[in-house]
């Protein structure tokens, strides 16, 4: 039995509480509150005591997907990231960077938040970037 | 927000408006709790009766889309009773008499025909902010999601100076952030007149630094909000459309109109963790991890960057989103090849200078908060201490005006939009959660009693619920939490979508749009 307490942030609301993820043999099997952290103090709301529950959902996103003939189906990345690219390129090409938008993530990390950003910015070439920070 | 969230429990006075507190952010009503057992004064101002106004001292449920005028209200009842801080005011603050002179036109019984609040509440109110020292004033959405959302969070700024209440322990101006990074998105540039750190994209000096960091020149227009893409796309104007980690498909103004957009784009792309509404009309689709799944920091609403872990591997065939962006712009001929998230976040702070002191080693558990200018920094528990940041604390004379859609014969009922305990924002995650689905399985609209009975609508009955956007059809709650004329959809349910109905009608500042006010109607469903 390999038995892991690995220490986390809820990713629910804004008020970032402490948390703990319980792992078992590699998988993921429960969430509890860190009795240290300065904004929770030991305490979890509904949402935080399930947080590892939309984490191991069945509903989960697995695989990369591509539209064809109307449909979306399961491809890989090679192909997923190919065809994003190649579209891109061509709005670009016809219609300027200002044609494309880009929508960062209230949910994301900072870290990916400012990849976000500046793949607009320096990659595209546009400011058209925004997040649900409004909604 | 200014101050942070152990400081509630220490303020004398909490006045809470636009929050359904308890339910939405539980670990800070906790401090409220506390602060209440310690002697504080509590006023909580909300459209609904909420749960905490069962514990305030002076609770009242103003009419939607009053709060300029009830802001204003308050602010000349303590004006007339000499209870400003005239020294704070004089010292620390400018342009006190435009502001004074509008104030002063609000008197109590021209307040109470806007907000419906008694005078004697309204003045019990201000006695209490403005004689209880320090005062903490909370809000979120309730305050902001208004076509004078601006004009309300400026009059909260207001109240929250003519009293001396900012850059003061227990005190301050404190907006309750909705999402787990929505401060951290904000302050990373996910902004369309901003790069990282709020440094506006329109300075050249600003666009030089970045531009020689990045080593690509850079547009220095200001771009699209989400409101101006929606727009754009109907307009076409704007082709392609990349969305990480939202679904805009529930969580935008007037679905409709929305779906209509979406459908006029060449090419839209997908990130995320949940094979959502808007994923469905996606051309490509990226498959992202969670947070179990990944490294990387966190900004909560009190600004405190704190780290996450990856705790499991990647479930299924997903990858970081650091990862999928990386890749994805390496294929359009710009490399990017960081080792990993700590790599990335090395470079925000040599750009971002109220993160520039942190490191991950120095976080620890706990976190920093910034500004943390250097590595030296302990990081800041309340902001404006000394000064302002700006310099000068600025008093703003502001007017109310009405919401963009009043009831009328037609749609005669106010209706308003929120979130319930159990759920959070467009159910994405929650309904993919066992215990939580099993707290609420579906969508429901909050009628109060006369109103039910007027319509012969029972518990549980279903109603039909429209607006001039569109009609849903949903299950009636009957409930005083809310007043007669008043009624409220949590936002959770795609099945019954509250954007369906309401307004896109936005703020002109802030762009966002008016969920917390529109006219309906609503009869007994066939």
């Amino acid at each position: 039995m390999d038995f892991k307490i690995i220490p986390s942030v809820c990713s629910y609301c804004g008020t970032g509480c402490g948390v703990l993820f319980q792992v078992m043999d590699g998988r993921l099997v429960d969430t509890l509150p860190m009795k240290t952290h300065p904004v929770n103090e030991g305490k979890l709301c509904i949402k935080g005591w399930n947080l590892h529950e939309h984490v191991v959902s069945d509903k989960r996103l697995t695989s990369p997907m591509l539209k064809k003939n109307g449909h979306l189906q399961e491809a890989s990345w090679d192909d997923a990231i190919q065809t994003a690219v190649e579209k891109l390129k061509a709005i670009i090409e016809a219609h300027g960077p200002d044609s494309v938008g880009v929508l960062a993530s209230a949910k994301i990390t900072n870290e990916e938040n400012y990849l976000v950003q500046k793949f607009a910015r320096a990659v595209i070439g546009t400011n058209n970037v925004d997040h649900c920070a409004r909604l | 927000m200014t101050n942070s969230i152990a400081e509630i429990e220490d303020s004398a006075c909490i006045f809470i408006t636009g929050s359904n507190t308890s339910a939405c952010h539980p670990l800070i009503a906790r401090r409220v709790f506390r602060a209440k057992e310690k002697g504080a004064k509590l006023i909580v101002a909300d459209p609904r009766n909420i749960q905490l106004s069962r514990f305030a001292d002076v609770a009242v449920t103003q009419r939607l889309g009053s709060d300029v005028a009830m802001l204003n209200g308050l602010m000349h009842i303590i004006l007339k009773n000499d209870w400003h801080d005239k020294r704070y005011i004089e010292e620390r603050c400018e342009e006190f008499d435009a502001f004074r002179a509008v104030v002063e036109t609000y008197t109590p019984d021209k307040v109470e025909a806007i907000t419906d609040i008694a005078q004697a509440d309204l003045e019990k109110m201000a006695e209490l902010y403005a004689t209880n020292s320090p005062a903490s004033i909370l809000y979120a959405m309730g305050i902001t999601q208004h076509t004078t959302g601006v004009d309300n969070v400026k009059s909260i700024c207001n109240l929250a100076m003519l009293c001396g209440n900012v850059g003061v322990k227990s005190g301050g101006v404190n907006p309750l952030r909705g999402q787990n990074n929505v401060q951290g998105a904000c302050d990373m540039g996910g902004l369309p007149n901003v790069f990282p750190a709020y440094q506006p994209v329109t300075v050249e000096a600003n666009n030089e630094k970045f531009a020689k960091a990045w080593g690509k020149a850079l547009p220095g227009k200001i771009g699209y909000t989400i409101t101006d893409m929606v727009r754009a796309m109907i307009d076409g104007k704007l082709k392609a459309l990349y969305v990480v980690g939202e679904n805009p498909m529930l969580s935008d103004p007037d679905q409709h109109h929305l779906v209509k957009a979406l459908e006029k784009l060449d090419l839209l792309i997908c990130q995320d963790i949940f094979f959502t509404e808007t994923a469905e009309k996606a051309d490509v689709v990226f498959a992202a991890v969670s947070v179990a799944e990944k490294d990387g920091t966190y900004t909560n609403t009190e600004r405190r960057c704190m780290k996450v872990n990856k705790a499991i591997d990647p479930i299924g065939n997903t990858l970081d989103d650091w990862q999928i962006i990386s890749k994805l712009s390496t294929a359009m001929g710009y490399e990017m090849n960081y080792a990993d998230p700590e790599a990335i976040f090395k470079e925000i702070t040599t750009v971002t200078p109220s993160y520039a002191g942190m490191t991950y080693g120095r976080m620890g558990l706990n976190g920093l908060q910034w500004p943390c200018p250097n590595t030296e920094h302990p990081g800041t528990q309340f902001l404006h201490a000394a000064q302002f940041t700006r310099g000068k604390g600025l008093f703003h004379a502001i007017e109310y005006l009405d919401p963009a859609e009043m009831p009328d014969g037609e749609y005669p009922y106010f209706l308003t939009t929120g979130r319930m305990f159990a759920h959070y924002h467009t159910g994405t995650m929650t309904r993919a959660s066992e215990h939580l689905d099993a707290e609420q399985k579906t969508g429901y609209v909050e009628i109060h009693p006369e109103d039910a009975a007027n319509l012969s609508v029972n518990d549980g009955d279903t109603v039909k619920l429209a607006t001039r956007r569109g009609e849903i059809e949903v299950p009636a709650r009957i409930s005083n939490k809310v007043k007669p004329g008043l009624l409220f959809v949590p936002f959770h349910f795609a099945e019954n979508s509250a954007n369906i109905l309401t307004n896109s009608a936005f703020d002109p500042v802030a762009k966002i749009p008016e969920y917390k006010v529109c006219a309906a109607k609503i009869e007994k469903a066939a």
